[in-house]
């Protein structure tokens, strides 16, 4: 199972990336764990400056946008 | 080419509403709709080339060109580089951050961050419609001067002994060697890409600010009576400038939203360094700015800030209020 981090301060578009992963992962069929990490001081241990980012399984895949559905499918398939 | 859009005011409120120029009603909403429409082509034009242009431009190159720099380049940099990268407020923070723990000075760092929301593609399209070229440019220059000097000010006071105790470990802690910017040549398809996206998500967040500002703008042009800030508040008496900065800073509005209300403010005989010293202060900082700011900076270092901005931005009022009959002979 796959934990997937959506670091960011709680705005919109972060709202909107931990959404889109948790509906994608669930038409795939892929058991993922979407959690919101707001804490400054965790993002800037991921090295994060623009946020929304995405951390899968402790290893940043993303950051500045919310993320395209390609991107986030290709992140689940890689299970 | 933009007279278009007053035709296009006048045939729908003259012709198809049938209202007269000479009513208040049909004078705001002639102005109302010319100026959006006019504004919506625009954005849509210039946010689209803008990012066409700055597709393989991050966030990230932008730390690793400013890591180790002289000061002085520092400042100018940090200031211009905020004026040109898109980026939103709330990732302010994490940015704080990834500046400070790569090394870069925190005078440096809040050059970027002062300069960043008063100045980008959008407040210039919005000021050149409205304003005219040349109040842009100085607008531009005020902008950039101020998160110049509010910079090296924040260094000469050491500001970074009055961050929170993480971000100030992290700043001495810094390890300039980690940080690389990655720089991708784009084709022209991905850049086509980034471009639709940037001009989607810019233009779904401003465009209701367009409509509130211009909104605001019309009515004060339709109902606020000619000259009445003349009478009221035109000779730039000196306390008019304080005041109004000290109202602006916690109020918050982007810089979308202001424009407009500020070409009215000053066709309406508001001073023109007032005006500017107002919209610019509701632009560059507000309560909801400072509560973020709040998770990495002491109080201390906070009421600075607020006291610097309310200072540059007194200054800048006065002193455009002293100038300001060279600007409208234009």
């Amino acid at each position: 199972m796959k934990t997937i981090k959506v670091l960011g301060s709680g705005c919109s578009k972060c709202e909107k990336t931990a959404e889109i992963i948790t509906r994608l992962a669930a038409e795939a069929g892929v058991e993922v764990v979407v959690m919101k990490e707001t804490d400054p001081a965790a993002m800037m241990g991921y090295g994060v400056m623009s946020t929304p980012a995405v951390v899968i399984d402790e290893q940043l895949v993303h950051s500045g946008s919310i993320p395209h559905r390609a991107e986030v499918e290709a992140w689940l398939a890689k299970a | 080419m933009l007279e278009v859009f007053t035709l296009l005011a006048n045939w729908l409120v003259y012709d198809l509403l049938g209202l007269s120029a000479a009513t208040k009603m049909g004078d705001a909403l002639h102005f109302f709709i010319e100026d959006t429409t006019k504004i919506f082509a625009l954005l849509i034009v210039m946010i689209y080339l803008i990012a066409l242009l700055r597709a393989s431009m991050n966030i990230e190159s932008v730390r690793a060109w400013l890591v180790g720099k002289s000061r002085f380049v520092g400042y100018v940099m940090g200031s211009l580089f905020g004026a040109v990268t898109p980026f939103c407020s709330c990732s302010s923070i994490p940015l704080f951050l990834g500046f400070t723990s790569a090394g870069i000075p925190v005078g440096i760092t809040m050059s970027f961050l002062l300069t960043s929301p008063l100045i980008n593609e959008v407040a210039i399209v919005l000021l050149g419609s409205l304003l005219g070229w040349k109040f842009t440019l100085i607008y531009i220059a005020v902008g950039i001067s101020v998160g110049v000097f509010g910079g090296i000010f924040l260094d000469l006071i050491r500001a970074e002994k009055m961050l929170q105790p993480f971000a100030a470990k992290a700043y001495i802690e810094a390890k300039q060697a980690s940080v690389m910017g990655e720089r991708r040549r784009l084709n022209m398809t991905e850049r086509h890409q980034f471009a639709k996206d940037e001009l989607i998500d810019i233009f779904s967040r401003v465009w209701k600010w367009v409509i509130v500002g211009v909104g605001l703008g019309a009515a004060l042009h339709g109902f606020v009576p000619e000259g009445w800030f003349e009478q009221h508040l035109g000779q730039g008496q000196w306390w008019s400038v304080p005041a109004a900065v000290g109202l602006g800073i916690p109020l918050y509005s982007n810089a979308t939203g202001v424009i407009p209300v500020m070409e009215s403010l000053i066709n309406k005989g508001l001073p023109v360094g007032t005006t500017l010293a107002f919209c610019m202060s509701t632009v560059a900082a507000s309560f909801p700015e400072f509560i973020l700011l709040k998770q990495v900076m002491q109080w201390k270092l906070l009421a600075i800030l607020f006291c610097l901005l309310l200072f540059a931005f007194t200054l800048v009022g006065w002193i455009f209020n002293g100038v300001g009959l060279f600007l409208f002979s234009a």
